[in-house]
């Protein structure tokens, strides 16, 4: 199990190198120059030569890019290299001697440094993820928790009134896009009516849990609601499948009660499936969050992406990237160890 | 029959009817059987017959679904049908107890073996772990696993199939049931294994003097187990009594066809076999008058049309009193001699004439009593 | 004579003594099989080892899982040969073989005296026109969502052998071969029952016209009264085309109905392979008698009481680590030192059969020595015997020999 976990370790290491090269192709791929774009409209060649300097991108000849394969390339040597052996920015050694006052040091694993923003992309990413986790953490206790819940009951109630009211709510909700739901709990909720106070994020560190759960409601329960219809009808399929078999078939033949049969046997078996939905979804919130963030002004990593899209800001992009990146695998391979725990023919062969 | 003891279980006019939005599938039609201590049943017949259906509604089974199960079922005295649900989970692994055909996917695969025969003691004992576990140990080494107090521990996946049933077995045995019903128990096993799990299953019959139902298609497996054999077809018993007259003196021609379909290991290799034309018939509606009509060879031999108008009445049969069938037939003993015995086994058509003579006069010294 | 001295292929030095010793050596062979006919298929020492891959971090190969290890044997044209056994015997995995569903490890496959073991896919296309499969589960084995039409008449489209025109004909005649309503062509196969599926399923493996049909457990998922319907519509088809038939399945009553040849295998090898009488009534390997004597009785009800079978304790051991010498040698009641020690080979015994048994011998008469330790050079207890040699030309072949040595007379029996 250990060597399983340290190979899908290092596959998952090799595939955030390979993105991230991707994602530098991509970025020099694109039309757009970003030292004119940081330079503005009104920009002497000369300054654009200068910011591209400070920002530390490769100079391009007249028209084309000089170095269309050699700069990203190289680029992402530094890059990479930033990232085992930390970096000094600006990343041109001249202009660092010129303004030594304004050298920033950036320690390992360094994943740049925006000058759009003059900040590095770690202190950005630092102070965005927790944001996002917590909203996602959050949604995600709510989508399972009620998701299983509600599925399990509509199981159990298979064919009632219950059943079919949980059906066909869950796809009613479904239906909606969580923008909907979010600026509808934003704008009636907390505004209009005034039931529930405005969220806006607290650390644990500045507020204590019981702040910082209380102003996460809002955004978790919006971008729960986009999961949890999907978790309704999928417990309740895995759970209806899970009573079919024969195992519990056996365990109502041994005279365990209902209750004892549902939780101990047909629950647990429906578990497996649910949990590598549960593992690819959190993995895979980061894109959710982006609207609940900008519905409820929360200043995660969702926002920080659309700001750095639109600002061709390429250190924290890949930086976003390779954490998302990162998620997805880190998601998988828990995906991997739980099943382990919950499927003893994957532990024990 | 009036001397016999009272039945240990008792099965009147059991109907399991499953309404369907095409109409009632009628599993189980009135079928009626007792079974005593110490002896077992042996219920053939084909997929769809209603053999696993009757035999689930005596667990109870049923019970939380949409079947309508009619009729008594009168264990120890006791009619399970009209029993609480909570009563009747209390008498389920206790009282009545079964195992299933596919050992691999009738254990949980989740849980150790150890853990699900401990489970299947305590829902029943109030006794502590350790206890309980000490039993499964028990049990595991009864039913002939080796190392049981280490392979308490492993997952069903662990067990070779042999080992799964019969780890299927001692949790079946584990309270003692007076019934133990085994729903095709070696069908998926290897025939060395079968035989392995055919003997351990007699063995601890004799042992624990249990009531057991063996539900089979093979008919080699009841006439090795059986004391008592009831053939089904389309939810309806067509020929009951004691397996060696059922088997020897077959009066129905569904289970003609049961016996001239199989071909036998010591039988004529040049004989064709003879199967039975056409398909099991739908459960949601069935032929009209004797279900088997469509495909019985011997529709000729009975006059008018009766087999496809009227239900043949379940009724003593030709030979002896234990011995019932439903069938129109008017003398089906010798159409089997003269017809069906020929083709599929004509080396024992002599032996059966003269077994017939003291046959005969045994029948005939009963009567004069 | 004894049964050291006795090497096969080297028999004729050895004149038998008297005019009338020829005569009377009619021997262990019994029953006669087809003789004369071709073989259609050989196969020859195949083998097929499944690699196991570690755990670890490398995922080395750490072993094999020994499916088929040396299996030789031949289908004559027109015959049938059955193969049975317990699972994890390899049977099936030999039938996926032939077909070249697989490609062996090593060994050799003969059909129509070219070797296939190794062709490559573009070799095989005119191959499985010749060679066809019918599989075991006729719920699985057909494509849910295509007609009966279309899936008999694929292997037409595909060899490119009719115009599209006359395939429907060709098909509605296979319906009709196969006993099914020639009219049903454009329904799909879950309006039809166990058995007639298992028809269409016939039907697609004839419609190329195959030489030989590999039919993996044909009838083990039908009801029983479906079952003599299959089989007996086997039976016709082999009668009218004349095609030959790899028989695989478990159950030994419907082989020895369907086969006047048959194989026993155990743990990826044979262990006895003979025509239907040497095996079913002059068995001479303890694993055969075991295999028979299981197998429920209906007739044991007019006996009635408990019938004595021979128990084999245990399970079958894994084909990843099986044990040394003679694979059954764990479970086996007669075994001994030698067993452990040497792979006993497969010597003939009749005119049609042949044994893989240090201690052949029928039911309760096997014999208390060895009979292989010469041939192997061995003493009893399978040690090496410096006063012996092993035969040098202790050769398997896949057919049988025209010399074989006679059990009961000790003498070297002759067609």
């Amino acid at each position: 199990m250990l060597a399983y976990v340290i190979r899908r370790i290092f596959v998952g290491v090799a595939m955030l190198l390979a993105m991230s090269l991707v994602t530098f192709t991509l970025f020099f791929a694109s039309p757009v120059d970003p030292a004119q774009y940081a330079c503005g409209k009104n920009c002497s060649p000369v300054q654009r030569e200068q910011a591209r300097k400070a920002l530390g991108y490769p100079s391009r000849g007249e028209g084309v890019w000089e170095s269309n394969i050699k700069g990203p390339a190289e680029m992402w040597g530094t890059f990479a290299k930033g990232i085992v052996k930390g970096r000094q920015f600006p990343a041109d050694e001249e202009l660092r001697k010129a303004a030594p006052e304004n050298v920033v040091d950036c320690a390992a694993p360094c994943f740049g440094y925006s000058t759009y923003s003059i900040r590095t992309v770690n202190e950005m990413v630092g102070e965005a993820l927790p944001v996002t986790f917590s909203i996602a953490l959050a949604a995600v206790i709510l989508w399972i928790f009620f998701g299983v819940l509600i599925g399990v009951l509509a199981a159990v109630t298979k064919g009632s009134f219950l059943d079919r009211g949980i059906v066909g709510t869950s796809l009613f909700l479904y239906a909606f896009p969580s923008f909907f739901i979010g600026t509808f709990l934003l704008t009636y909720i907390s505004i209009k009516w005034s039931l529930y106070p405005l969220p806006s994020y607290t650390s644990i560190a500045d507020g204590g849990v019981g702040t910082w759960a209380s102003n996460l409601l809002l955004p978790a329960v919006t971008l729960a609601m986009l999961y949890m219809a999907g978790y309704v009808r999928m417990t309740r399929a895995f759970v209806l499948e899970s009573q079919a078999e024969d195992y519990v078939r056996t365990a109502r033949a041994k005279g365990l009660a209902t209750r004892k049969v549902l939780f101990k046997h047909a629950l647990r078996a429906a578990l497996t499936p649910l949990v590598t939905m549960a593992g690819l979804d959190f993995a895979s919130v980061l894109g959710g969050a982006i609207i609940t963030e900008s519905i409820f002004n929360f200043n995660g990593l969702g926002k920080l992406a659309v700001s750095a899209n639109t600002n061709y800001d390429l250190p924290v992009l890949i930086g976003i990237v390779l954490i998302a990146g990162a998620f997805v695998i880190t998601a998988n391979i828990i995906v991997d160890i739980l099943y382990a725990f919950i499927d003893p023919r994957v532990r024990v062969g | 029959m009036s001397t016999a003891p009272t039945p240990y279980l008792s099965v009147q006019d059991l109907k399991v009817h499953f309404p369907t939005p095409d109409g009632i599938v009628k599993a189980t039609d009135g079928l009626s059987f007792d079974l005593e201590r110490g002896k077992t049943l042996g219920i053939v017949g084909e997929s769809g017959s209603g053999k696993s259906v009757s035999s689930s509604a005596i667990l109870g089974l049923h019970r939380g679904s949409s079947a309508q199960v009619s009729g008594h079922i009168l264990l120890d005295g006791v009619d399970l049908l009209e029993l609480s649900n909570e009563d009747m989970r209390k008498m389920r692994g206790r009282d009545v107890s079964m195992i299933f055909q596919d050992p691999l996917s009738a254990m949980h695969p989740y849980y150790t073996v150890g853990n699900q025969l401990v489970e299947a003691y305590r829902v029943h004992n109030k006794v502590t772990k350790k206890e309980a576990r000490a039993r499964a140990v028990e049990m595991l080494d009864r039913v002939g696993i080796p190392n049981p107090d280490k392979r308490i521990g492993d997952y069903p996946h662990q067990f070779s199939g042999g080992m799964r049933q019969r780890a299927m077995i001692a949790m079946g045995l584990i309270n003692d049931p007076g019934l133990l019903i085994a729903d095709e128990p070696t069908t998926a096993l290897d025939v060395t294994v079968q035989a392995q799990i055919l003997d351990l299953l007699q063995d601890l019959q004799r042992e624990f003097n249990s009531a057991v139902i063996i539900i089979t298609h093979d008919l080699g497996v009841v006439a090795e187990m059986a004391d008592d054999v009831l053939v089904m077809y389309a939810g309806r018993a067509v020929e009951h009594g004691p397996c060696k007259e059922i088997l020897t003196h077959p009066e129905m021609p569904y289970t003609w066809g049961l016996l001239s379909s199989v071909p036998d290991v010591s039988g004529d290799t040049n004989a064709r076999l003879l199967p039975i034309p056409g398909s099991p018939p739908s459960l949601l509606n069935p032929p009209t008058g004797c279900a088997f009509h469509p495909r019985c060879l011997h529709r000729d031999k009975v006059p008018g049309d009766l087999c496809r108008t009227e239900l043949p009445p379940l009724v003593v049969g030709t030979r002896i009193g234990s011995h019932l069938k439903r069938c129109h037939l008017s003398d089906p003993d010798s159409i089997y001699e003269s017809e069906v015995l020929p083709e599929i086994a004509p080396d024992l058509v002599d032996e059966i004439v003269a077994d017939k003579a003291t046959d005969n006069a045994a029948d005939d010294a009963e009567g004069a009593r | 004579m004894t049964f050291e001295e006795y090497v096969p292929g080297a028999a004729d030095d050895h004149e038998p003594a008297t005019m009338a010793d020829m005569l009377t050596v009619a021997g262990n062979a019994a029953a006669v099989a087809p003789v004369g006919a071709a073989p259609i298929l050989e196969v020859d020492k195949l083998r097929m080892y499944f690699p196991v891959k570690s755990p670890g971090l490398l995922r080395r190969t750490v072993g094999h899982v020994q499916a088929v290890d040396g299996v030789s044997f031949q289908v004559v044209e027109g015959g049938s040969l059955g193969l049975v056994g317990e699972s994890g015997c390899g049977k099936s995995t030999t039938g996926r073989l032939i077909t070249r569903l697989y490609t062996p490890t090593s060994g050799a496959i003969r059909f129509q005296g070219e070797d296939i073991a190794h062709a490559k896919a573009r070799q095989l296309k005119p191959l499985r026109r010749d060679i066809q499969m019918i599989f075991q589960d006729p719920y699985t084995s057909l494509n849910p969502r295509h007609t009966v039409g279309a899936i008999i008449g694929a292997p037409l489209a595909i060899h490119k052998i009719l115009p599209k025109k006359q395939i429907l004909p060709r098909v509605q005649e296979l319906l009709e071969i196969v006993g099914l309503n020639p009219e049903h062509y454009n329904r799909y196969p879950h309006e039809f029952s166990g058995g007639q599926r298992q028809r269409i399923g016939i039907a697609r493996s004839l419609t190329l016209q195959p030489k030989l049909l590999v039919a993996d457990e044909p009838v083990s998922a039908l009801d029983v009264s479906i079952q003599a319907q299959v089989v007996n519509l086997l039976q016709d088809i082999q009668r009218e085309f004349g095609v030959a038939f790899l028989f695989i399945a478990h159950d030994l009553a419907v082989v020895r109905h369907f086969c006047p040849e048959v194989a026993v295998m155990y743990l990826g090898k044979i262990v006895e392979i003979g025509d239907r009488d040497s095996i079913y009534n002059n068995a001479h390997h303890p694993y055969t008698q075991a295999l028979l004597s299981a197998v429920p009785d209906v007739r044991q009800a007019a006996t009635g009481g408990r019938r004595e079978r021979i128990r084999l304790e245990g399970d079958v051991p894994s084909p990843i680590d099986p044990p040394s010498g003679c694979r059954f040698r764990t479970r086996c009641p007669i075994a001994q030192e030698i067993c452990a020690r040497h792979e006993p080979p497969l010597l003939q015994i009749g005119q049609r059969h042949k044994v893989a048994c240090h201690f052949p011998g029928r039911l309760g008469e096997a014999p208390r020595e060895p009979l292989t330790s010469g041939l192997l050079g061995v003493d009893r207890e399978g040690r090496p015997d410096p006063g012996a040699s092993p035969s040098t030309d202790l050769v398997e072949q896949p057919g049988f020999a025209d010399t074989w040595f006679d059990l009961d007379k000790k003498t070297i029996g002759r067609v």
